[in-house]
């Protein structure tokens, strides 16, 4: 059914989400989700709003802290740590320490304002690796030059445009140079005209064999880039396989009835 | 029968460097009260926001208790209280300066804490998560992305603040501090010259808090380029 696994790194999954719950008072937005995740795989997760899609990349981050369930990259737990027979919660410093692994694009960029371009991307290697700073120019700018803004780099957020200020929000993650990349519906603040930069850039991540964990609503570009798509709904996943199949020809009912939706919008 | 000017030629020479001289101990108050708030404030107001409800409330007392008192009970309470409470120790190095900082900071710090807050929670909370999620922890996004840029915001509330202490420094006169009013007072009172005397005191006030208020616009003008 899926792909997970079969990448050029056999072995353990990257990501590994073992029966992830979430609630919010009485709402249970995560209902037991189960997801292995590849090293080098691109996954993308369509669903309707208020499917848990978003809720769950937040929680493979700890965003948001999961009511049950656990995660693993690379075999380590996240947000928690055995002792003994228990699971306890990380300290703060423990937890920025596991972040730094796992980069996380928002929806609506949430690039610092007071940097510049370069600031955004270097603020993190600075102070977090803490390298030194021209180190951390040299990587910052080739990051921007790879997504295409290398002339930007002195701009304010507030002189760039949507697209421009996702991108660098693309570079600011790349900069920390992460084992795994989350992204939160990264084009849907985008005006129209601007989403196919991001995109491209997206595309060209995978090309080079980032794993990729992607939210979005682009179904075409869902189809162009994963290795595999997961239809969520209500909590749970409802179908996941190869694109052609799952967007292609759905054996849910459910996962018809929202690309039928999708289409007719 | 009120000849101004005549009375300013004939008495400038005299009350001006007194006045004057009186002055620096405003500006050396009004100084050194305004740091200590910065301190309080922003301590306070990390408090305010803790994720411990007991600290987050004993924020909320200092801050509503003070709030609620004028500044005039403040600085009385400051400096008369604690040398009853501890007769035992040496008080002797806490004057009527001191006890003016120390009141006007105290009172101050409640102040802005509340203009920090505002300032930090005026951040979307977008900011927080992106700067976690680059791995910074919590501290760390407090340092480097929220109070960078909540210093921006609260930049001219805190400058209003400024002003206004530099003037709230006269109420000082009645714990006996010999500022500003205090010295015009003596002057106006022994020379029977209210009028010339408090008026100079109104004019140089002014060019004390006047630049101040300049000042507080230039910032307020340069930290917007570059946001």
């Amino acid at each position: 059914m899926s792909k997970a696994g079969s990448g050029a790194a056999a072995g353990q999954p990257l990501l590994k989400i073992q029966d992830l719950h979430k609630r919010f008072g009485l709402l249970e937005v995560l209902q037991g989700v189960d997801l292995d995740v590849a090293r080098g795989e691109k996954v993308s997760i369509i669903g309707p709003s208020g499917s848990g899609k978003t809720t769950l990349l937040r929680c493979i981050n700890y965003l948001e802290k999961p009511s049950a369930g656990h995660i693993y990259i690379d075999g380590t737990l996240i947000g928690e740590k055995k002792v003994g027979d228990r699971y306890v919660h990380l300290t703060d410093r423990e937890l920025a320490r596991e972040r730094q692994e796992i980069g996380f694009v928002f929806q609506r960029f949430n690039l610092f304002p007071h940097l510049t371009a370069l600031g955004n991307v270097t603020v993190a290697p600075i102070r977090v690796l803490g390298l030194s700073r021209e180190v951390a120019e040299l990587r910052g700018r080739e990051m921007l030059q790879k997504v295409g803004l290398g002339h930007k780099a002195d701009e304010y957020p507030e002189r760039l445009s949507g697209g421009q200020q996702q991108r660098v929000a693309i570079a600011r993650v790349l900069a920390m140079q992460p084992k795994l990349m989350l992204f939160d519906e990264a084009t849907s603040a985008l005006d129209p005209e601007l989403i196919g930069e991001v995109l491209r850039v997206m595309r060209q991540l995978a090309d080079e064999g980032a794993t990729m964990v992607i939210v979005t609503h682009e179904i075409q570009f869902a189809g162009d880039v994963s290795d595999r798509v997961i239809f969520m709904d209500q909590g749970r996943i409802v179908e996941q396989g190869p694109p052609r199949d799952v967007l292609g020809r759905p054996s849910e009912a459910r996962t018809r009835e929202f690309l039928k939706h999708i289409q007719d919008r | 029968m009120l000849d101004l000017p005549e009375i300013y030629t004939e008495n400038i020479h005299r009350w001006l460097p007194e006045l004057l001289y009186y002055s620096l101990t405003t500006l050396k108050i009004a100084f050194f009260s305004f740091l200590l708030a910065v301190v309080f404030g922003v301590l306070i107001a990390l408090c305010r926001i803790s994720h411990k409800r007991v600290i987050r409330t004993l924020a909320v007392c200092s801050i509503e208790v003070a709030r609620g008192l004028p500044i005039v009970v403040v600085l009385y309470i400051v400096y008369f209280v604690p040398p009853q409470l501890f007769p035992g120790l040496d008080w002797s190095w806490f004057d009527d300066f001191t006890g003016a900082v120390l009141g006007l900071g105290i009172h101050g710090g409640a102040i802005l804490a509340e203009v920090f807050r505002s300032g930090i929670e005026a951040l979307h909370k977008g900011q927080r998560e992106a700067a976690l999620s680059l791995g910074m922890t919590p501290a760390k996004a407090m340092t480097h992305i929220i109070l960078p840029q909540a210093t921006r915001i609260v930049l001219p509330p805190v400058g209003n603040y400024a002003i206004g202490l530099l003037k709230d420094t006269s109420l000082c006169t009645l714990i006996g501090v010999n500022e500003i009013m205090n010295g015009a007072k003596s002057i106006a009172f022994s020379d029977y010259q209210p009028m010339a005397v408090f008026v100079l005191v109104a004019a140089i006030y002014f060019v004390m808090s006047y630049p101040l208020s300049l000042l507080v616009r230039a910032m307020e003008r340069r930290m917007r380029v570059a946001h």
